[in-house]
């Protein structure tokens, strides 16, 4: 009982703050930007933590969120390895070359009008599909280890990464390709010096989405046989035993990895494209 | 139409690639055969005994075309070895986390929209929430589910597809909801329109080029999600499934037929989409 009180009472007291912030004349500043925010997360915590403590809910179907932090703390080791495995091995080496490949294929695409008619559409309507499903296929190409995780990501980083890139090459307006012209440069000058820095935003559109897609891709790919390490192998055979607050140790390392994978590509982003309107205000 | 050309031509190179790659990659067991009973083959021959296999490594399209013709006309739809069956198994999962994924991505944006305390606190994490990989939390959601005695499979692919696809309709419905400018805001306010007035009248209308842009992104993401749910699960029922048991059992053109209707559902459901927008924007004379 002492549990659920003070989990709504906290709940209470944050929500009152939080209004308060927000309508406060601090509002616009950076500490307030990111404290509510902050403070929302723990108070999702908190609840969840009452809640399930209060309510005697079963670990077997939700633990709370001290016993997933002891039993993260307790498997560090196992989550690194399975970390290195999936994260570093599996999504990290797919990320690279799906997302090179991609990008030299559209330069090479974009060379040729009949090419990006032809391509774009098929390259927009393939990224929609659910391509996740060669897993299967490619893990009976290239074995259980992380190289079969690695093209699963490939092929599923490919697309957007293409697509992108080829609309980022005709980002570069008229006017500033005529005027690249009247200087006397040539294609590959227009290319480096224009056409390539005009279509950094939609670059990095792609890679932004492509980080999701390559920690989805790898720990998928994953289920369909692997070691007796990685995420994947991790979060389904503990799933099965039912003991879930090792799974939740895995999603929080997935989610951790998530995030700081966007966050790193939106740094480089916003260094890449200061001159941008979306980075500048 | 001008692309038709450009599109086809596309398409016959990479049919034209996949046969190359198929005779490459079953080549190989062909050889060992050969070798096996002892027969010399000539190159025409090879090539003909790699685009028939029964369990090649890479199928054919015609193969994997016939294979689709087989499972889905030629079989009683009521079959479970129709692929109009398992298909509609996931297209169902599919919509129920489709309207799921709108309601939540809808209602979060009306609240982000209309209230500081919403938009401070809750919008970091939703741009954060995509780069967390839900389909980790695929098998436990099974799980648990089955612990509380939810038996139905729709349940967990639902709500898996709904995470996956409220993201891109809540930023899209922002954006949506915040497009009328000041002007016909401060319009709304000379009318003395309420809330709800200019809710309904001004920005509700204004958002639907965005909603139905980000709805297409959507479905896809809802199907994916879906298919997702199904692959690590054991489910019994869906094209996921469907996979899934042709990896485990059957032959790899299992997968592919399956692979080739989750293609054909998914250029569906968005080509669906696009035609409810176009009309939708046609009657509103929003059509550009």
């Amino acid at each position: 009982m002492i549990w659920l009180m003070g989990a709504i009472l906290f709940w209470a007291a944050a929500v009152w703050l939080n209004v308060w912030l927000a309508r406060s004349r601090f509002r616009g500043t950076r500490a307030v930007r990111i404290f509510v925010p902050f403070l929302f997360g723990v108070t999702l915590l908190v609840l969840w933590e009452g809640l399930v403590r209060g309510l005697n809910v079963s670990p077997i179907i939700l633990p709370p969120p001290t016993a997933i932090a002891a039993r993260f703390a307790a498997s560090t080791g196992v989550l690194w390895l399975d970390f290195v495995q999936t994260v570093v091995k599996g999504a990290l080496s797919g990320y690279l070359i799906g997302c090179l490949a991609g990008f030299a294929i559209a330069i090479l695409v974009d060379m040729s009008v009949f090419l990006q008619r032809g391509l774009l559409p098929i390259g927009n309507f393939v990224a929609a599909l659910p391509i996740v499903g060669i897993a299967p296929i490619l893990v009976k190409w290239y074995g259980f280890g992380w190289e079969s995780k690695s093209a699963v990501v490939v092929v599923m980083v490919f697309f957007p990464m293409l697509i992108n890139t080829v609309q980022g090459l005709r980002a570069a307006e008229p006017m500033q390709r005529d005027l690249m012209h009247t200087y006397a440069a040539g294609y590959w000058k227009t290319l480096l010096k224009l056409r390539l820095p005009a279509a950094m935003p939609f670059v990095f559109n792609g890679l932004k989405i492509a980080t999701t897609l390559a920690l989805i891709g790898a720990i998928v790919a994953e289920y369909f046989g692997s070691p007796i390490y990685g995420m994947g192998f991790r979060i389904q055979s503990e799933a099965g035993r039912l003991s879930l607050d090792m799974v939740w140790a895995e999603i929080a390392v997935a989610a951790i990895a998530g995030s700081v994978f966007y966050g790193v590509i939106a740094l480089i982003e916003k260094g890449v494209t200061f001159w941008h309107p979306s980075q500048r205000g | 139409m001008k692309s038709i050309v450009p599109i086809l031509s596309v398409l016959a190179a990479i049919t034209a690639i996949w046969y190359a790659g198929a005779i490459w990659m079953n080549s190989q067991w062909t050889l060992d055969q050969a070798k096996r009973a002892g027969v010399e083959l000539t190159l025409p021959e090879i090539v003909k005994d790699t685009l028939s296999q029964e369990r090649a490594r890479l199928p054919a399209p015609h193969q994997v075309l016939a294979e689709l013709w087989r499972t889905t006309v030629e079989k009683k739809i009521t079959s479970k070895r129709s692929l109009v069956f398992h298909g509609w198994v996931t297209l169902n999962a599919t919509l129920w986390g489709f309207a799921l994924g709108v309601a939540i991505g809808l209602s979060l944006a009306i609240a982000i929209v209309y209230s500081r305390v919403m938009d401070l606190s809750v919008m970091p994490w939703a741009i954060i929430s995509p780069t967390i990989p839900i389909v980790a939390l695929a098998p436990m959601i099974i799980v648990v589910m089955n612990a509380i005695g939810v038996q139905d499979r729709l349940v967990p692919k639902a709500i898996i597809s709904a995470y996956l696809c409220f993201f891109p309709i809540l930023v899209g419905m922002i954006k949506g909801l915040r497009a009328p400018d000041q002007m016909q805001l401060d319009l709304m306010k000379t009318y003395n329109a309420n809330l709800r007035q200019s809710f309904w009248k001004l920005r509700l209308p204004s958002s639907m080029p965005y909603l139905f842009t980000s709805m297409k992104i959507g479905i896809a993401a809802a199907l994916v999600g879906t298919i997702v749910g199904e692959l690590p699960t054991g489910a019994l029922r869906g094209l996921g499934a469907r996979i899934l048991v042709g990896d485990q059992f059957g032959p790899p053109i299992r997968i592919w037929s399956a692979l080739f209707a989750a293609a054909i559902l998914a250029g569906g459901l968005v080509a669906t989409v696009g035609l409810i927008q176009r009309f939708t924007l046609k009657r509103m004379g929003m059509s550009r």
